[in-house]
């Protein structure tokens, strides 16, 4: 299995030009006709903080200092992982036509929508970085961690959206199940509210979503400026792992499949 | 003579019922109903054949009979339902009309789109680049928009793209009928060269004309099912007397 899955693996370096090409396409694809184009990436985040901040400040309070930050903490988490998970799923369905006339690996599909939303995460970190800089908050040397969360997050995601792609490719009804599940998730990830601010039966729910993880880790290093804890990591290495080997596992056991259903 | 294409019982499946299942809500109605298992569709039934380096080798038969579908299997498009497929050697399919072209991008980006898509690297492409656009003859098209192209432009930039690269093993499925008589005549002639370079062709064509005059061998499929191989001449005459009495999808009764 290993092994099979290391050749399969291998066809990354030959097909890297493909997927660069293929990123850049996204990317351009995505902002064809709007004015601002790549500004969005940036502005977008921004825009949402603006408006969840002014929510949060006259109509609910939470107790939490520094509002604007540890919202945009939490947002580019989801949003990540909305965007590329929703994307990673109908990569095979919206490719089909290409997939049926020409050979390319299967997985080079959900792995450049993940790769494009990477690339659009890395713009909205500008954002963040603004934000800094307008709300005075204290540049943590802890700060240079960030790409540490972000990469844990980045194979997380990859893992679900390949297991996500084959779900859809077989079942198009999984694709609006999904969007009824990523809202649930989302109001299960403490982008807005603290922790605290939740009874118990729901924490012990939100103890079990990985995405809450990713974010506690992001905001350490960009509030708290503390270094997160061996136990953190160990848990986010563990969501890794499992999404990867059963994204992949999956992906690989079904993509042979996939041409007769597309 | 080594074989590089040697295909070994090679039998293609379509449930067609799975292919419309594709709602959970559909599903469970055929699962209550207990339709679940539909007939299955044979688009290809225990074919088999051995393709030696150097080969020239068309496909002939009527539509539907399989042609392009043993082509996709041959190119690892298709996994087949049974059998085996090996192949030797760096392999150019054309299976389809600027099958991996996006409309949108104009032909210079294609040019680069479809080299990955192939799994070239960038370098050896932009050293080609000048070959690819002085033999496809569409240097005052390079910006445009390939959905603006008519259907033998883009088959000047496919055919110029696939056989750049040299390929041991060219897979063509009747993609040059589009082309213009000039073009056709460029192809034969690049065609030839590859074979000189001992490189094994297989040829999708109704042009029986083509096959005749390309290939030393035809294999004549029918239904599915491969029922006559041999010398591209006798093949395809034996084919051409089926044709004049026979439409491609009467029922068997009458075959
Ligand atoms: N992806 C698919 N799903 C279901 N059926 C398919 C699929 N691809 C091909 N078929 C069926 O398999 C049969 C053979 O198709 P194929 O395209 O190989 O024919 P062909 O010999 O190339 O015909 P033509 O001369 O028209 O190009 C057809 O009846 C077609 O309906
Ligand atoms: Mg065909």
């Amino acid at each position: 299995m290993i092994n099979s899955l290391y050749t399969y693996f291998r066809g990354l370096v030959k097909y890297r030009w493909l997927l660069r090409q293929l990123i850049a396409r996204d990317n351009k694809v995505k902002y064809k006709r709007s004015l601002l184009g790549y500004a969005w990436s940036i502005l977008n985040p921004l825009l949402m903080m603006s408006v969840m901040t002014a929510v949060f400040s006259g109509m609910f309070r939470f107790d939490i200092p520094n509002f604007p930050i540890y919202f945009i903490c939490g947002n580019l988490i989801f949003s990540f992982f909305q965007e590329s998970t929703t994307m990673s799923m109908g990569s095979i369905i919206s490719n089909a036509g290409l997939l049926k006339k020409v050979y390319i690996p299967k997985y080079i599909m959900p792995l450049s929508k993940t790769m494009s939303s990477f690339v659009n995460l890395w713009y909205s970190l500008v954002a963040l970085f603004l934000i800094l800089i307008v709300t005075r908050t204290r540049f943590q040397w802890t700060l240079l961690l960030i790409p540490l969360p972000l990469l844990y997050l980045f194979f997380f995601s990859f893992g679900i959206g390949l297991l996500l792609c084959v779900l859809a490719t077989f079942f198009r009804d999984a694709l609006y199940l999904y969007n009824v599940f990523i809202t649930a998730l989302m109001y299960l990830t403490p982008i807005f509210y603290p922790i605290s601010a939740v009874p118990d039966v729901i924490k012990k729910i939100i103890y079990w979503n990985p995405l809450y993880y990713f974010v506690l880790m992001l905001r350490q290093l960009v509030l708290d400026g503390t270094l997160p804890t061996l136990k953190l990591h160990l848990v986010c290495i563990s969501f890794v792992v499992i999404s990867l080997t059963v994204g992949l596992t999956v992906f690989y056991k079904n993509q042979t499949k996939f041409f007769l259903y597309i | 003579m080594e074989n590089v294409i040697s295909v070994e019982n090679v039998s293609m499946v379509f449930n067609l019922a799975n292919e419309r299942i594709d709602s959970i809500k559909e599903y469970i109605i055929r699962a209550l109903k207990g339709n679940l298992n539909y007939e299955p569709f044979v688009a290809l039934k225990d074919v088999s054949f051995q393709i030696g380096r150097g080969e020239s080798v068309g496909i002939v038969g009527a539509n539907g009979s399989g042609k392009s579908t043993i082509l996709k299997c041959i190119s690892g498009i298709y996994k087949p339902t049974r059998g085996k497929i090996r192949t030797k050697g760096l392999l150019a399919p054309l299976i389809e009309l600027g099958a991996g072209f996006d409309g949108d991008l104009t032909a210079r980006e294609n040019i680069y789109l479809n080299s990955a898509i192939m799994g070239l690297n960038q370098k050896f492409v932009e050293s080609k680049f000048e070959e690819i656009v002085d033999f496809s003859e569409l240097r005052p098209f390079l910006d445009v928009a390939v959905k603006n192209f008519s259907s033998g432009m883009a088959a000047r930039l496919g055919f110029a793209l696939a056989s750049v690269v040299n390929p041991e093993i060219l897979i063509v499925d009747e993609i040059l009928g589009v082309g213009d008589a000039a073009f056709q005549k460029k192809c034969g002639e690049k065609m030839e060269q590859l074979r000189s370079n001992n490189a094994t062709m297989l040829l999708v064509s109704h042009d029986i004309n083509q096959v005749k005059a390309q290939c030393d061998r035809a294999i004549w499929l029918k239904k599915g099912v491969l029922v006559m191989d041999g010398n591209a001449l006798e093949v395809c005459e034996a084919y051409e007397n089926w044709t004049k009495n026979h439409s491609a999808f009467e029922s068997e009764a009458s075959s």
